[in-house]
């Protein structure tokens, strides 16, 4: 049975927004799942739907077998959700958000305290757990977070940009935190990110989600393996015409063309000796040149090749 | 919240010590006479702000983690009710112990009891209220525009500093349906001569049952909060 299943999901909020638009994937039982895109691809709205905080328009989705719309007080006994806003208690100490955490979950106040050590341990949290949260830095709080989302040893575990809004230091630490506890844990886990990284780290499998759907799934390498190369950026002159995309995808090293407006992505494997010949193509062709780019892959790029639109498109379009 | 109380208690009792010269308090002492006002005054303006954290657990994503748990829905909303009602019986614990060091009677120690319930009571009744209108708006600005709004017309169409037979006819038939009133007069009945057990029963019947029916406002609200979502 799929930890978690999710089938042609659809959400349009009340001022017309299209969250979700047939989303459809499936965990196993175990697996570490990265739910991968930008602000307003629909991720959390997903989360929400998982954790039964919203309700879908239309579609399926079940967690451990429980059908989030028709038993959502089973799926919320079954899930540990960990929002993108933290939602401690600021005025109250480590411990004691944990307990109140473990008391909301029903959970017998002698096992509440056990479990509280426990985690407070596992997440190098001992020494600040009578410290109000107030004093905590940003990633102690977020691993407090994370903390109380375990607290009654949850089977699947829903992380909604865990690493968001950390420094570089603490997101690494964070990185390690979740792969122990993938590791320790057993659990089924849901992250969403618009890292790229971060889903490359601890995800065993990713989808990638734009417009309120999956556009590309499989395992992190896979998904890199198909993005070799480099990409070049021109930036055509205003008099550039459609002939510039057809130029450029007849030479040799071209492996994808796009063109956006006036701008022209192609994926090319050795940048440095593609640019030379893609500006005497177009040269040739008398298309005029205003500037050109190399980059390594990143985000932009995957999201790029599976949408065909540029990384920040979504973030205007969505919520 | 309880500096003013204070200020009420120990200042305007003495500006006003005089007033008792008219006629209608019951008593000789403006102390023995305010500090039931003042206490029912203390837990009707903390319950009427109640609202204000839920705006704040609103924001930083508390409600959405409490919606997530298999903790009823109901008790989400009623806990910060009975909350209120309980951080108001405290304020009034205090306003009424100095009270008595200034010298107030009320009745000894079934008039405090009463005074205390009263509160809490009232507490809780505008908890609920605020509750709603915070689920409702989630801005905190509408928030403390209703709470300015209804705080001191509520105090002004009651006999928190005032004897009754000293308001004016009209104002005093309105203070009838004003539940801050029903809280007073409960609170001072062992101060008013002729107030029966039976009248303080109705008032403080009456106060449940307002508690009761803003409780039921602030859940209705919490679950078109929730279908928003």
């Amino acid at each position: 049975m799929d930890a978690v299943a999710v089938e042609a999901l659809e959400k349009t909020y009340p001022k017309g927004v299209r969250a979700l638009d047939g989303m459809t994937f499936a965990i196993p039982e175990g697996q570490v799942f990265g739910l991968l895109g930008p602000n307003g691809a629909g991720k959390s709205t997903t989360v929400r739907i998982l954790v039964t905080l919203t309700r879908p328009d239309a579609g399926s989705a079940t967690v451990m077998g429980h059908d989030v719309r028709r038993e959502p007080a089973a799926v919320r006994r079954t899930i540990g959700y960990v929002p993108q806003a933290s939602g401690v208690d600021r005025e109250a100490t480590g411990r004691e958000n944990l307990q109140l955490q473990g008391r909301l979950q029903g959970m017998r106040s002698i096992e509440v305290e056990r479990r509280a050590d426990e985690l407070l341990e596992l997440f190098s949290l001992a020494e600040k757990q009578s410290a109000l949260v107030r004093t905590f830095s940003g990633g102690q709080k977020r691993r407090l977070d994370v903390a109380m989302g375990l607290m009654h040893r949850p089977q699947v575990l829903f992380l909604d940009e865990p690493t968001t809004g950390l420094d570089p230091e603490a997101r690494t630490a964070m990185w390690d935190e979740l792969a122990r506890l993938a590791a320790a844990e057993k659990l089924t886990i849901l992250l969403t990110t618009h890292y790229l990284e971060e889903a490359d780290r601890l995800a065993e499998r990713v989808a990638i989600v734009s417009r309120g759907k999956v556009v590309a799934a499989g395992e992190p390498d896979a998904l890199k393996r198909e993005l070799r190369g480099e990409l070049v950026t021109v930036d055509l002159g205003s008099s550039a015409d459609g002939r510039a995309s057809a130029v450029v995808d007849a030479l040799d090293g071209v492996n994808d063309v796009l063109t956006e407006g006036q701008r022209l992505f192609a994926r090319v494997d050795r940048g440095a000796e593609a640019v030379p010949t893609i500006l005497g193509a177009l040269d040739a062709a008398d298309v005029e040149v205003a500037a050109v780019t190399v980059s390594r892959p990143s985000l932009d790029d995957v999201y790029l090749h599976y949408t065909g639109r540029e990384f920040r498109s979504d973030d205007e379009a969505g919520t | 919240m309880l500096v003013q109380p204070m200020f009420w208690l120990l200042l305007y009792s003495q500006l006003f010590r005089r007033i008792t010269d008219l006629h209608g308090f019951g008593t000789t002492s403006y102390v023995d006479y305010l500090t039931p006002g003042i206490a029912i005054m203390t837990a009707f303006f903390s319950g009427s702000w109640a609202g204000m954290g839920t705006i704040e657990d609103l924001d930083r994503g508390v409600v959405e983690r409490f919606l997530a748990t298999p903790a009823h829905r109901v008790a989400i909303v009623s806990a910060r009710i009975v909350q209120s009602g309980v951080v108001a019986t405290l304020q009034g614990l205090l306003v009424l112990l100095v009270g008595l060091a200034l010298g107030a009677r009320n009745g000894g120690p079934l008039g405090w009891i009463v005074i205390l319930v009263a509160s809490g009571l009232i507490g809780a009744g505008f908890a609920g209220f605020s509750n709603g209108i915070a689920l409702l708006t989630r801005r905190e600005e509408s928030m403390i525009a209703v709470a300015n709004f209804i705080g001191l017309p509520l105090l002004f169409f009651s006999s928190i500093l005032i004897a009754r037979t000293l308001i004016p006819h009209w104002m005093r038939v309105a203070s009838l349906a004003n539940p801050v009133e029903w809280a007073v007069r409960a609170a001072r009945g062992h101060v008013i001569p002729g107030t029966g057990w039976g009248q303080i029963a109705l008032y403080l019947v009456l106060l449940a049952a307002f508690s009761v029916g803003t409780t039921v406002f602030a859940t209705m609200c919490f679950g078109a909060y929730r279908r928003t979502l």
